[in-house]
């Protein structure tokens, strides 16, 4: 029974090396910038924060819109929000068309 | 087969390390073969923790009392279905219970987001040295692996885990304190990686509803089992392990109110990465009291040389998470402000801070009376009347916020269109309060007063949902229901959570009317006496004797009266367990679901000459407790629903994104 335990201990340590060394039986010569994975460089971090951005302008201003229609806010309050909230998307978006390279 | 166990569980430390310094040389050097290699270790890790989980459950279900656990935890005559309460009924058990859901949800985590290699680059490394220090226990500290010559019988099952909520109650609560593992990676690899955009939120916010919603659920499983079995007819003591259940998710509470005031606003990045560390922190806290024999509790079942190792891993924890967020303190800072004290993330703002202050403060009643050990020298029981003083203190006005928040807008909110908004839900508080008064209730302050606050919060969100309804219906032109299924679907977030708040609501209003309106007495009762209480009248008949399986059944026939009328009989008693040796509580329950109150009798101390002490618990509105719960899962399942018009737009946005940095 020990002998059959150690055998079926063996054979999965075995596979878990083969799995776990899978990338590089498959790709042994692979070297430099192909060894790489895909990362983000400066300008597309700058252009994700932007279209963060953008998206939380939008948003504001869409959840404004439902807001107001609901009745939670006043017709005054939605006139005094609505436009620093426009600006802030059109902001954001001119923003990410002078970063478009 | 001791020996696969053992095996599987070195292998999983061998593959947890490795995932931990390749990942973290991989995240570093931007390799991505390496990179890839250490995620794969991870799914392997996970595949070892499998087989050492199936050897011991194997072991478990034939009774093989060659395994030291197997003997300690069970006996030749425990049903199979109790097995399970066994596998994660013991120290080791729970631990591997822990390890196996770590490295599950840790490949499950990994593996969906194998396409962000930069993002998953630094989790890796995190969640490997979770699964370190756990596989490291499990081999060389505390084995569930441990055999000895075969004795002819085990020790049997501790009877008051011998319930079917025990077969549940522990994995749910495992499935959330270890789920919380995984929003702390990816906040951790975030960090790191110096990339404190919002992905990794996005990316985490299921992983938390999960692990949140799981601690809930797992919670609520717990109070019932305690109802149940334990015998005292309450379902929550403040006991320090469920304080250690409770903690982490109201860390993790207040992070899904602060994370939207993040996604929505770019505020409070700091914040979230506290409480996201805060959540995690008082998981492992909470295993640590549990696991190192540091508490003489009901759940403490054990004790034995865990503490200092788990002490270490949570110094290593809590030191190595706030050097992060210190060292990473530029990057969140955000360019944007409250704008108005009266606005919806100023409301999310108070909630966050009542949330945490009642964790701190529970925090501090389970810590005081260690550190007054290990200071002076003698032991201080913190009691329910603190706990009590500060759920009301911070629970009262956090319940008022629940109401208060769906009716303001974000940014700001004029004082004019407030009174406008609020009008329905204060005059529905009022009347409710009125209509207590007249009732009766105002026998209790606090009840009157979460009953009132309820009454406002509900109102509220019955409001929410009306202005929604009736706005979409305008918009899309389609029916009433039809608009409700449309409003909720494309706001699944906020409508999910109305439905967790009117769970909530239920919760309080059967916390405030079981502990502020209960009543309960007790007394010795020979044959045909008879004991009243809360309208019931209860007569003893007669006491019996019956051999069940593993156990002796002792049970008193009680018949329960109310208004003269004979409404039903009940048989309070004790289980007597042969090969454990010890007596349970078997508390006989009456539900009355037109009265909304549970009838509750306890047999103590069953006389030679048939007499008994009795005693007998009414407690009013205890099943909205239950109800609750299932309006909760609901709520939990709406708001964690996959939204594809969501998906679609984070999507593109992060390919825009990288399209805009290739040259």
């Amino acid at each position: 029974m020990t002998a059959l335990a150690l055998v079926i201990g063996a054979i999965v340590a075995v596979a878990c090396v083969l799995w776990v060394a899978g990338p590089f039986l498959r790709e042994p010569t692979v070297a430099g910038a192909a060894d790489l994975f895909d990362d983000l460089d400066p300008a597309a971090s700058q252009a994700l924060v932007l279209a963060e951005e953008r998206d939380r302008a939008l948003g504001a201003l869409k959840e404004l819109e439902f807001d107001h229609r609901t009745g939670k806010i006043s017709d005054n309050d939605y006139r005094d929000q609505v436009g620093p909230l426009r600006r802030e998307a059109a902001d954001a978006l001119r923003q990410i068309e002078a970063a478009q390279p | 087969m001791s020996e696969v166990g053992r095996a599987a569980l070195l292998v999983c430390l061998a593959l947890a390390l490795y995932a931990t310094v390749a990942g973290a040389f991989a995240a570093r050097e931007r390799r991505r073969r390496l990179a890839v290699s250490a995620q794969r270790a991870l799914y392997a890790a996970f595949a070892s923790a499998v087989v050492a989980a199936i050897v011991l459950f194997s072991a478990l279900l034939r009774h093989d009392f060659s395994f030291v656990y197997v003997a300690d935890h069970t006996s030749s005559k425990l049903p199979w279905y109790f097995c399970l309460s066994a596998f994660w009924g013991g120290q080791e058990g729970s631990l591997l219970l822990w390890l196996l859901v770590l490295t599950g949800f840790a490949a499950a985590a990994v593996f969906l987001q194998r396409r962000a290699q930069d993002l998953i680059a630094w989790v890796v490394p995190v969640l490997g040295i979770c699964g370190v220090f756990f596989a490291f226990v499990l081999v060389a500290v505390t084995s569930p692996f441990a055999t000895q010559v075969r004795p002819a019988e085990g020790f049997g099952l501790n009877p008051s885990l011998q319930n079917p909520y025990m077969i549940a109650h522990p994995p749910a609560l495992y499935l959330g304190y270890v789920g919380l593992a995984i929003p702390f990676a990816f906040a951790m690899g975030a960090l790191l990686s110096g990339r404190t955009d919002e992905r990794w939120i996005i990316v985490t916010r299921r992983w938390t509803l999960i692990a949140w919603a799981f601690l809930g659920i797992g919670q609520l499983l717990g109070s019932h089992w305690a109802y149940e079995e334990i015998g005292w007819g309450g379902y929550f003591a403040w006991d320090p392990v469920e304080n250690a259940a409770l903690m982490p998710w109201l860390a993790a509470t207040a992070f899904l109110h602060s994370v939207m005031v993040q996604e929505k606003k770019g505020m409070l990045k700091v914040w979230n990465m506290l409480l996201v560390a805060l959540a995690f922190n008082l998981s492992i806290f909470g295993t640590f009291l549990t696991r190192s024999g540091v508490l003489n509790s009901v759940h403490s079942f054990t004790e034995g040389p865990l503490g200092p190792w788990f002490l270490g891993f949570l110094c290593f924890s809590v030191i190595g998470s706030l050097a992060l967020i210190l060292w990473r303190l530029p990057l969140l800072r955000s360019k944007t402000k409250l704008e108005s004290l009266i606005s919806r993330e100023a409301t999310f703002l108070y909630n966050n801070l009542l949330l945490v202050a009642l964790c701190l403060t529970i925090l501090w009643g389970v810590a005081f009376p260690m550190l007054s050990e290990l200071v002076r020298g003698t032991t201080v029981t913190v009691g329910q009347p603190y706990y009590n003083f500060f759920l009301r203190s911070f629970g009262l006005p956090l319940l008022l916020l629940m109401g208060i928040g769906p009716l303001i807008a974000w940014r700001r909110a004029s004082l004019k269109s407030l009174g406008r908004t609020f009008v329905i839900p204060a005059i529905t508080a009022v009347v409710a309060g009125i209509a207590l008064l007249i009732a009766g209730a105002g026998s209790s302050t606090p009840g009157m007063i979460a009953y009132t606050f309820s009454a406002f919060v509900l109102a509220s969100i019955a409001l929410e949902f009306w202005r929604g309804t009736r706005a979409r219906r305008t918009l899309s032109n389609v029916r009433w229901l039809r608009a409700l299924g449309e409003l909720v679907s494309r706001n699944r977030r906020r409508y999910g959570g109305y439905v967790v708040h009117a769970a909530i609501v239920l919760l309080a209003a059967g916390i405030a009317g079981s502990s502020a309106y209960g009543t309960e007495t007790e007394g010795k009762l020979k044959p045909g006496q008879s004991l009243s209480s809360g309208g019931y009248t209860v007569t003893y008949r007669s006491l019996t004797r019956e051999p069940k399986g593993n156990h002796v059944e002792l049970r008193a026939r009680v018949d329960v009266y109310r208004g003269g009328k004979q409404v039903g009989v009940m048989a309070p008693g004790k289980n007597e367990y042969l090969a454990e040796q010890q007596v349970s509580n078997e508390m006989a329950i009456r539900t009355d679901f037109l009265r909304a109150e549970d009838l509750n009798l306890i047999l103590d101390q069953p006389n030679e000459d048939g007499s008994i002490f009795l005693k007998m618990v009414v407690k009013p509105l205890v099943n909205l407790i239950w109800l609750a719960g299932f309006i909760f899962v609901l709520g939990s399942v709406i708001t964690l629903w996959p939204d594809a018009r969501e998906q679609r737009r984070l999507v593109e946005r992060y390919q825009s994104a990288r399209a805009h940095g290739r040259p």
